[in-house]
């Protein structure tokens, strides 16, 4: 017992120490644990190289990420100096001071917000959105898009199959109707001996899952967060004819064309089935492509990408992706500093998209070459075009769990219709702004 | 022995054999999953239909104690032709290690923090125990009741304010802060489960050794400890279990430096997605010292829990 | 070890002086200096923090809020709570959950005893395997069995399909409305019912042999002794297994937020997944805290109702 405590207080001295020198520090880089996060271990090897400081990584998993990181910041915890955190963090990052603003960083390393990918800057760096204030850097671009089975849907006996059926070619659908046809042909026929299944869609219900996946359809379907001309009016867009019509496709798509027992799948979860050839089609965050590329079973050349089809009343698709902030509680921040004006430099943020990291860098992906070096390049840049993204707002998480509930309620558990969930939803959402005084 | 007329007949023996290991079998399905999980290759572990037979793979241990990077051609290049088999093994994922993963970290946190909290709690609880059963602690009744009501807290309802006065204690994030975290939740089981066992060792030892000029002191540790020796054992099994399990305060409280493995091993991911072989080979592992712990205690695990609160 | 030879060198061991003056203490300090140290350490690291909480139940404060106003707000958060139907509704699901499991394991558990008591060749070997899932830490436990549930690729489905012959496919335990509380319940009792086994066979292993041999001369009927003596004896140890699960389910958090995060829409959010949802997401800190507040309450009410009774068998 003795011997620990001991070593606790050596550790802290040595924490002391490493505080009042200005050299080498030991930096702790707090993200999400996924695939991407082992490039950065990989990348940041670089950033080790040069400035001498140590980087730390602290991985939190996708399910507990916004808890743990949430619990550290709203504490003011020393744990984290750099925080990739998500993207509808900024607004509670930057009201409540977790966060530093990065303007004047921004101006005095001459990093301009204009060479990044616009959407990116108004998802992941700005606060309040649409104002040039900025609290994160464009870390990591994400959006949600498709990815299907090119060689099923290759083949001449099931070209034809689909051909008799629905009269047109099997192809990329070119709707939202027709990905809910083409997952429906799929439903349960015979692949290899196989019964297969539509579409792997997102319908998670413990933390973010189903609010990712259904957003995709009711953008397109005309839902909006609020009135544009008149902030947090929400009635008549949230609940909009168009959004019923989307809520219920989605319900839809979730009976005629997903695999049995997928009623609380998120991105791993369609990952497994799609590699495991369950699915002709995978609804999933951009993240996983050069996975799937790498895959014995599904990649090279068998899979091919989408972006999310348009609806009735336009095509948008699901931002996902990081921003960088730097900590405010850290007592460390010009070291941080400098780990950003690193990884913001152009052949980091190439050498960043080389080893599998969707850099959000104009300069990167507006290259000529870049549509062409991975097969699912020109995707993630259409995707990129067309995102939107949830609340940002500090409350976002009491919004969010309004809006999992509602909708796990109505899809997955058959409860009330889409008016009556939209409708609720309306009710939570005006409460939650009542409580925050923003209404 | 055998001849006693309570002693079932081999007709009643063979059913109860047949049904027990029925039982067995059936329940131990899950786990031999889990375990066969941890030696199938990635793609095999998810292979629609479940495949029962496959060609055993050790990638999941590999994967499990290395953190590995999508190589491209230069890194391959540089880091020249694998030496070691399970370098190779990575390689053939399209894959370069860069270093050790946290997996070990995380299970000698989980050593240290459920060991240390057993022998602490086995420390506490037999003291108490033998105090409730020896002396006359004034509202006796009560205190163990509290004592037993400090475990029907949800670790949720109290993690904020613990986490708040760990943060302020320097706690937070410590092995010492977790050791006493689950020494205090565990104390009651031990309590209770210890004062049944003390309290059926007869009072006439200690009052011939007290005779003998011990002190309570040497009568307590000479004479009533080695007696309770069983009683501790299985005891000790039950905190042990817990303390290495938990997760709900593990995955609030910890991160970086004692952060156990519950929390780490589920989240376990690979090329996109989860590596299911990983996360069944880190399960195995962490099964093998509780498994073990037990097995050499099982002799005590029957005779321990007479639980003296019953027999009075 | 020769045990006199053993106290006699302890007792040198010991300097005079300490002994004289650790003889000189009384028996009611020796049990204060006992059991202090266990009563110190519960009120810090469990009766502190709970009276912090029951003192956050009264405000309006938010963690995440560091710059707002702290609010007494009375009563209200317990208003809100009690005439909330959600809550309710989490209520009845972790009933559900708590009686089915207690059901299953007391019935299973005690089955099992039972019949390992019949000593088989081979039943300690058999008592081993049947406890090594209670060993596996919850959150795994839930992780792979949602993998065992998956319809496609885990195990169950096919299993039960081998024994009833219906397709592996035409159902989901954890995707249906109507199967997903049963769901949660079929994997806790997988888990836990050795637990309950453990406990009942020590039951039956304390009942001294010289009981049955004199039913048997009073010619009782196999029958008749079980119900009237196996069962009393064992009661007593089978009370004590079912408050012990009882508490510890109605806690239920870790296993059942990683099997279905609390779906299909609401029907498994146990109190504990709604509390956590409350503390730990939306950050609502006073109102979480009377939500806890109500919970210890409730399970320490029926508790202690529950040991008055476990104390009268005793009794008897």
């Amino acid at each position: 017992m003795k011997k620990l405590l001991l070593a606790g207080t050596a550790c802290n001295a040595i924490m002391i120490l490493g505080a009042g020198a200005s050299q080498a520090e030991e930096l702790t880089l707090c993200w999400a644990a996924w695939d991407p996060a082992n490039a950065l271990v990989e990348l940041s090897t670089d950033f080790e190289e040069q400035s001498g400081h140590t980087m730390n990584f602290e991985f939190v998993p996708w399910p507990n990420f916004a808890d743990r990181m949430l619990n550290e910041l709203n504490s003011g915890g020393q744990l984290c100096d750099l925080m990739i955190g998500d993207s509808q963090w900024i607004g509670g990052g930057a009201e409540n001071g977790h966060y530093i603003k990065l303007n004047d960083f921004f101006e005095a390393e001459g990093i301009d917000m204009a060479d990044f990918i616009p959407a990116t800057v108004t998802g992941y760096a700005e606060w309040p959105k649409g104002t040039p204030n900025y609290y994160a850097l464009p870390a990591f671009g994400d959006v949600v898009g498709w990815t299907y089975r090119k060689d099923w849907f290759e083949r001449p006996e099931i070209q034809e199959a689909f051909q008799e059926e629905y009269g047109r070619e099997l192809a990329v659908p070119a709707s939202l109707d027709e990905l809910k046809d083409i997952a429906a042909f799929f439903q349960g026929r015979e692949i290899d001996g196989n019964t297969v299944y539509g579409a792997a869609i997102y319908t998670e219900r413990g933390s973010e899952g189903i609010t990712m996946g259904v957003t995709n359809v009711l953008y397109n379907y005309g839902f909006q967060y609020e009135n544009p001309d008149e902030p947090y009016d929400m009635e008549g867009f949230v609940n909009s004819e168009g959004a019923v019509e989307g809520l219920e496709f989605y319900k839809e798509l979730y009976e005629v064309g997903t695999p049995p027992g997928s009623s609380n799948w998120y991105m791993g979860e369609n990952i497994d089935a799609y590699k495991s050839g369950q699915v002709a089609l995978q609804m999933n965050f951009a993240f996983i492509w050069p996975g799937v590329e790498a895959d014995p079973n599904v990649g090279g050349g068998a899979s091919g990408y989408f972006a999310n089809p348009p609806g009735p009343a336009g095509q948008f698709a699901q931002l996902g992706g990081q921003g960088i902030s730097v900590v405010s509680y850290s007592d460390k921040q010009d070291a941080a500093l400098e780990y950003i004006k690193w990884f913001a430099q152009p052949e980091i943020q190439a050498r960043w998209w080389e080893l599998g990291g969707y850099s959000a860098l104009r300069a990167v992906v507006e290259d000529p070459g870049f549509a062409e070096s991975q097969p699912y390049a020109q995707t993630f840049l259409d995707s990129m075009a067309i995102v939107k993204d949830f609340w940002a707002e500090p409350a976002y998480a009491d919004l969010l769990l309004a809006m999992q509930d509602r909708v796990h309620n109505y899809v997955i558990a058959g409860d009330g219709t889409a008016q009556e969930a939209l409708d609720g939803l309306v009710e939570d959402w005006v409460e939650i702004f009542e409580y925050e005084g923003k209404l | 022995m055998s001849l006693s007329v309570t002693d079932p007949n081999p007709r009643t023996k063979w059913i109860a054999g047949a049904l027990v290991i029925g039982y067995a079998i059936v329940t131990i399905m899950p786990l031999l999953w889990i375990i066969a999980t941890g030696f199938k290759s990635p793609a095999d572990s998810i292979a629609y239909p479940p495949k029962v037979v496959f060609e055993p793979s050790l990638e999941g241990y590999v994967n499990l104690f290395t953190e590995r990077t999508r190589a491209t051609e230069g890194m391959l290049e540089d880091a020249g032709p694998p030496t070691t088999w399970y370098e190779r093994i990575v390689r053939d994922q399209g894959m370069v290690i860069t270093g050790p993963s946290r997996y070990g970290e995380r299970f000698l946190n989980s050593v240290i923090i459920g060991f240390g909290s057993t022998a602490l709690c086995m420390l506490l609880g037999t003291m108490a125990a033998y105090a409730f059963s020896r002396f006359r602690v004034p509202l006796k009744d009560d205190l163990l009741f509290f004592i037993l009501s400090t475990r029907m807290m949800p670790p949720i309802a109290v993690a904020i304010p613990i986490f708040l006065m760990f943060r302020g204690l320097g706690l937070n994030d410590t092995h010492l802060g977790m050791i006493l975290l689950y020494t205090a939740v565990n104390l009651s089981l031990s309590v209770w489960l210890l004062k049944g066992f003390i309290d059926e060792i007869p009072v006439e030892y200690e009052e011939a050794a007290l005779i003998d000029g011990y002190t309570r002191f040497q009568a307590f540790y000479k004479v009533v400890l080695p007696q309770a020796a069983t009683g501790i054992a299985s005891t000790a099994i039950f905190c042990l279990i817990f303390a290495w399990n938990e997760y709900a305060f593990a995955v609030l409280l910890t991160s970086g430096t004692a952060q156990t493995a519950p929390p780490f091993i589920p989240t376990i991911i690979g090329v996109g997605g989860k590596d299911w072989p990983a996360v069944a080979a880190g399960a195995t592992i962490f099964l093998v010292p509780v498994m073990v712990f037990t097995i050499l205690l099982r002799k005590h695990l029957l005779r321990g829990i007479t639980f003296g609160a019953v027999r009075k | 070890m020769d045990e006199t030879s053993h106290l006699d060198r302890a007792a040198r061991a010991t300097p005079p002086r300490i002994a004289r003056r650790i003889q000189g203490l009384s028996d009611r300090t020796i049990a204060w200096i006992f059991v202090a140290p266990s009563i110190f350490l519960l009120l810090a690291v469990n009766i502190f923090p709970l009276i912090w909480t029951i003192r956050l139940s009264f405000t309006n404060y938010r963690v995440n809020r560091p710059n707002n106003a702290v609010e007494w707000v009375g009563l209200e958060n317990y208003q809100r709570i009690l005439s909330d139907e959600d809550v309710w509704q989490t209520m009845q699901a972790t009933a559900h959950f708590l009686i089915w499991t207690i059901v299953l394991q007391v019935l299973i558990g005690f089955a099992l005893a039972y019949l390992i008591n019949k000593k088989f060749k081979g039943n300690d070997l058999w008592t081993t395997i049947i406890v090594f899932p209670m060993m596996l830490s919850p959150a795994v436990v839930g992780n792979f069995w949602t993998f065992l549930y998956q319809p496609q690729i885990g195990l169950f489905n096919y299993v039960v399909a081998f024994f009833t012959g219906a397709d592996p496919a035409s159902f989901s335990m954890i995707g249906d409305v109507n199967l997903a509380p049963w769901a949660i319940v079929i994997a806790d009792t997988w888990m836990w019912t050795p637990f309950v086994m453990l406990i009942c066979l020590a039951g039956l292993r304390s009942i001294p042999e010289s009981i049955y041999e004199a039913a048997e001369c009073d010619r009782a009927s196999k029958w008749r002794q079980f119900w009237t003596i196996t069962v009393p004896m064992v009661l007593p140890f089978l009370m004590l297994a079912v408050l012990f699960r009882g508490i510890e389910n109605f806690k239920m958090f870790d296993m059942v937020v990683q099997l279905t995060g609390g779906g299909p829409g609401n029907t498994t959010t146990l109190t504990s997944i709604d509390l956590k949802r409350e503390a730990f997401e939306r950050w609502r800190t006073g109102y979480s805290s009377a939500y806890a507040v109500i919970l210890f309450v409730t399970v320490f009410g029926l508790a202690s109702i529950y040991v008055k009774a476990l104390n009268k068998v005793k009794e008897r």
